[in-house]
């Protein structure tokens, strides 16, 4: 240990109490930080997960225009064709071929104006999650049978039940009359509102025909392995199909509201964080400032003896680096024990369902510990603190010894 | 003998107000602290209030009205079996006097909306213009034609949004269509007289207005409405008026107020003061250690001072009395600036700030792209009860050590 760090070390703790209230207020808002910031990653991924796995997917091939203005024209020719392509060409198994359409349903006692999917009962279950939620019967099985699976509160607006039937009405690709009559065999019961007030689907064969799709779909809907994938596999799909009418949009051009969600919560988030940061930064400002000027006549002698400027402004960095280092330590730990006790445990913040519903999440929400969310925080912490010892180490230069020694 | 060796209020005050200023650069530093934390909990409460009141106003156009009454099973199964007679009576007499500011009533049922191109499922809703604008529905969003103009116009107002989706516009003619209490499907051609424009656009492509009796006479229910909407103009005093409506409104039908109707909106507004608080201590907390390590160090360079203080007759807790002076001064100071600071800096914003970079997202949270910061006297004087009250507790500390100096000790400590 050199001689500096015993003395930065030693002048630490000549006010234990001082030091441990300014390292108490790091460790306070390093563990607030490390618990906020892993709770958010947690709630966004979840945010994430929960809109796209339902319907959307990772990964859409559609008709250029069709995002924008979705039309039937606006179709992806020979479709299943093409996902069949990429399937063996790019490897990704989780690929489906979608139809959409607005149509009249209608029951013997009610009709809804809804949205009918036409999709592939193989492919489907491995891009959205909704086969697995059939609650009452059972999922699609036959690609071009005249079955139908609607949503729960559908069901029971339309009043009905597995076994009966639904008239579709709308209009066909080419603007002929469609109309076709599609038989119930399961209702699907998401717990959403809004996802089983409106959720139909029909086999994409039966789709096709009842719209005059004829070889036409809607979107090859993609899932990858992770989020950081997408990417990747975006320019490798665009690769494979390489045609001008086709395009392949991300999740976040799909739902661009999501994307700007989090982006929009972050600010708000990451200005109470800068305040909180501030707040810690005085409070070592203050300290320091103390401990220089408490020391001016002691910093006197040790000039006289021949210390210089620099070398006492090294002291007062190294006894700040000294201090936010402990906050930094026990911050981490304690800020990761929090967040993980809550990544295992889960954290429920009553009289949120309804907002929680909102944005498709269930009741518990998991924080998400990673090296970032335990560090970001608490790297920044330790930032501020040293910029906040420039002002009593820069004040160091200007000390007179002889001046210096006869302060009070 | 006490009242011989208390100091008189004044001196104390003097005492403490003159120790501040002993170490000026401490207490500037302190100050400034405890300036940007009462700014950042005064600037975040109202940036939220701001934010919640205009989620909720635009909820409640959009709900409208502050309570509702419909026919007990109508919100479970939103069809025209399910309406009921107009309000007469009791629940009309209760509807035309205060605090009720306006009511009307609607009829609204899911349809489907066809131009020549295209054609989509929407809900239509046969209103009382004249109602419908008192509700809040703004004539000003209408950007092409006019709106509604009698209780039977024959024309039909459609979203901005919705008039794309449908490739039609302004003079053309579409065809609604919705089921009858009997189970047949009604159609009827009208001619789009009018365009709006809402601020979220899944509301353009959703609803569809027409006049009540135009609607009535389609699906051949004469005098039949789903609801009543009734504001009072003023969604926080709700609770106090709704159950008089539901009292009037009698058992067999459903009255609710916003809160339910718009669970979303409820518990945000629920939880929004619980927010604040919970952000206005996190701020605090963080401020408290600072504040507490300057008192140390005030009470600690002074022991001395103190002992002899304590030697000469003070009375311990007259001592305590001065630290607690000091800190409560401090506090008083910061606050004063913070809260003239947060105004300075709220005021001008009230006019509002564009946040349409991330309109998208926002929109999802069911909010417009201008945020509109409101400063409450509410938020100002909760802010100033936290930093005080748990000020001076956390002061309490530094204050009763200084005042369990032994004199003796105290004065010989160098």
């Amino acid at each position: 240990m050199s001689i500096t760090t015993r003395l930065a070390w030693r002048n630490l703790w000549r006010h234990g109490r001082r030091t441990w209230l300014t390292v108490g207020a790091m460790i306070f808002c390093n563990t607030l930080l490390i618990f906020l910031i892993s709770f958010q990653f947690g709630v966004y991924s979840l945010m994430i997960d929960s809109a796209l796995s339902v319907v959307t997917g990772h990964l859409q091939v559609q008709h250029s225009e069709y995002n924008d203005d979705p039309r039937l024209r606006y179709s992806v020719p020979y479709g299943i064709a093409l996902a069949e392509r990429l399937r063996s060409e790019t490897k990704i198994e989780a690929m489906a071929a979608r139809g959409t359409a607005f149509a009249l349903a209608s029951s013997e006692k009610r009709s809804f104006g809804i949205q009918v999917m036409g999709v592939q009962p193989t492919f489907e279950p491995l891009v959205s999650t909704l086969p697995g939620l059939v609650k009452k019967g059972r999922y699609l099985n036959n690609n071009s049978s005249d079955e139908i699976v609607i949503g729960s509160v559908l069901a029971r607006n339309l009043k009905v039940g597995v076994g009966d039937e639904i008239t579709l009405l709308g209009s066909g690709r080419d603007g002929s009359f469609a109309a076709g009559v599609a038989t119930v065999v399961g209702i699907i019961s998401s717990g959403m509102n809004n996802l089983d007030r409106s959720i139909a689907q029909v086999p994409l064969d039966y789709f096709q025909a009842v719209f005059s799709m004829g070889e036409q779909i809607s979107s090859i809907v993609v899932n990858v392995d992770t989020l950081s994938a997408v990417a990747e596999r975006k320019s490798e799909l665009t690769a494979t199909i390489n045609e001008p009418d086709l395009v392949v949009l991300d999740w976040d051009e799909l739902q661009p509201g999501l994307q700007q969600a989090i982006q929009a919560d972050l600010f708000s988030a990451f200005v109470m964080y800068a305040v909180l940061i501030v707040l810690v930064s005085f409070s070592v400002l203050n300290t320091q400032l103390m401990s220089v000027l408490e020391r001016t006549r002691e910093f006197g002698v040790m000039m006289a003896l021949g210390m210089r400027p620099g070398s006492l402004a090294r002291l007062v960095f190294l006894e700040t680096a000294t201090m936010s280092l402990l906050g930094l330590a026990f911050g981490c730990i304690l800020g990761a024990a929090v967040a993980t006790y809550f990544q295992v445990n889960g954290v429920y913040i009553p009289g949120m369902e309804a907002a929680m519903e909102q944005y498709n999440l269930p009741g518990e929400l998991y924080p998400q510990v990673s090296i970032i969310s335990v560090m970001l925080g608490p790297l920044i912490v330790f930032t501020g603190c040293m910029v906040a010892a420039i002002y009593p180490a820069v004040r160091l230069y200007g000390l007179q010894p002889v001046a210096a020694m006869r302060a009070v | 003998m006490a009242d011989k060796h208390s100091p008189s209020a004044g001196i104390l005050a003097t005492l403490a107000w003159r120790n501040l200023w002993r170490n000026y650069r401490r207490t500037l530093i302190m100050l400034t602290a405890i300036v940007v934390g009462v700014w950042a909990m005064i600037l975040f409460s109202a940036m939220m209030r701001g934010m919640l009141d205009e989620m909720v106003q635009a909820g409640l156009r959009v709900l409208p009205g502050e309570v509702q009454v419909h026919h007990p099973d109508y919100q479970d199964d939103p069809s025209v079996v399910n309406s009921m007679s107009a309000p007469k009576g009791k629940l009309l007499q209760v509807l035309n006097t205060p605090p009720v500011t306006a009511w009307t009533t609607r009829l609204k049922v899911p349809g489907m909306i066809s131009s020549e191109r295209d054609n989509r499922g929407v809900l239509l809703l046969g209103v009382d213009p004249a109602g419908e604008i008192a509700l809040g529905f703004d004539p000003g969003d209408i950007v092409q034609g006019r709106f509604l103009e009698s209780a039977d116009d024959k024309g039909i107002v459609i979203g901005r949004k919705l008039a794309e989706r449908l490739e039609t516009r302004l003079g053309k003619r579409v065809v609604i269509m919705s089921q009858n209490p009997y189970n047949d499907v009604a159609d009827r051609g009208v001619r789009i007289v009018g365009i709006y424009r809402a601020r979220l656009q899944a509301t353009e492509e959703l609803f569809v207005y027409t006049s009540r009796a135009l609607l009535q006479k389609m699906l051949e229910v004469e005098d039949e409405i789903s609801e009543v909407a009734i504001t009072a103009d003023n969604y926080e005093h709700v609770d106090a008026w709704w159950r008089d409506i539901d009292a009037a409104a009698g058992p067999d039908l459903d009255t609710q107020p916003w809160t339910v109707l718009d669970a979303y909106l409820g518990s945000m507004y629920e939880i929004q003061g619980t927010m604040n608080v919970i952000i206005m201590v996190i701020i605090f907390i963080a401020l408290s250690f600072g504040l507490v390590n300057t008192l140390v160090m005030a009470v600690f360079e002074r022991v001395r001072e103190i002992g002899l203080m304590m030697a000469l007759g003070m009375r311990p807790q007259w001592i305590m009395y001065q630290v607690l002076l000091e800190s409560l001064m401090l506090l008083s100071l910061g606050l004063v600036i913070g809260n003239a600071l947060a105004t300075a800096t709220v005021l001008p914003l009230e006019s509002g700030i564009d946040i349409s970079v991330v309109g998208d997202g926002l929109e999802m949270y069911g909010m417009g792209a201008t945020l509109y910061p409101t400063l409450a006297l509410e938020d100002m004087l909760m802010s100033t009860l936290i930093v005080l009250v748990l000020g001076l507790l956390a002061s309490l500390i530094p204050a009763w050590r200084a005042s369990r100096y032994n004199p003796v000790e105290a004065l010989t400590k160098t």
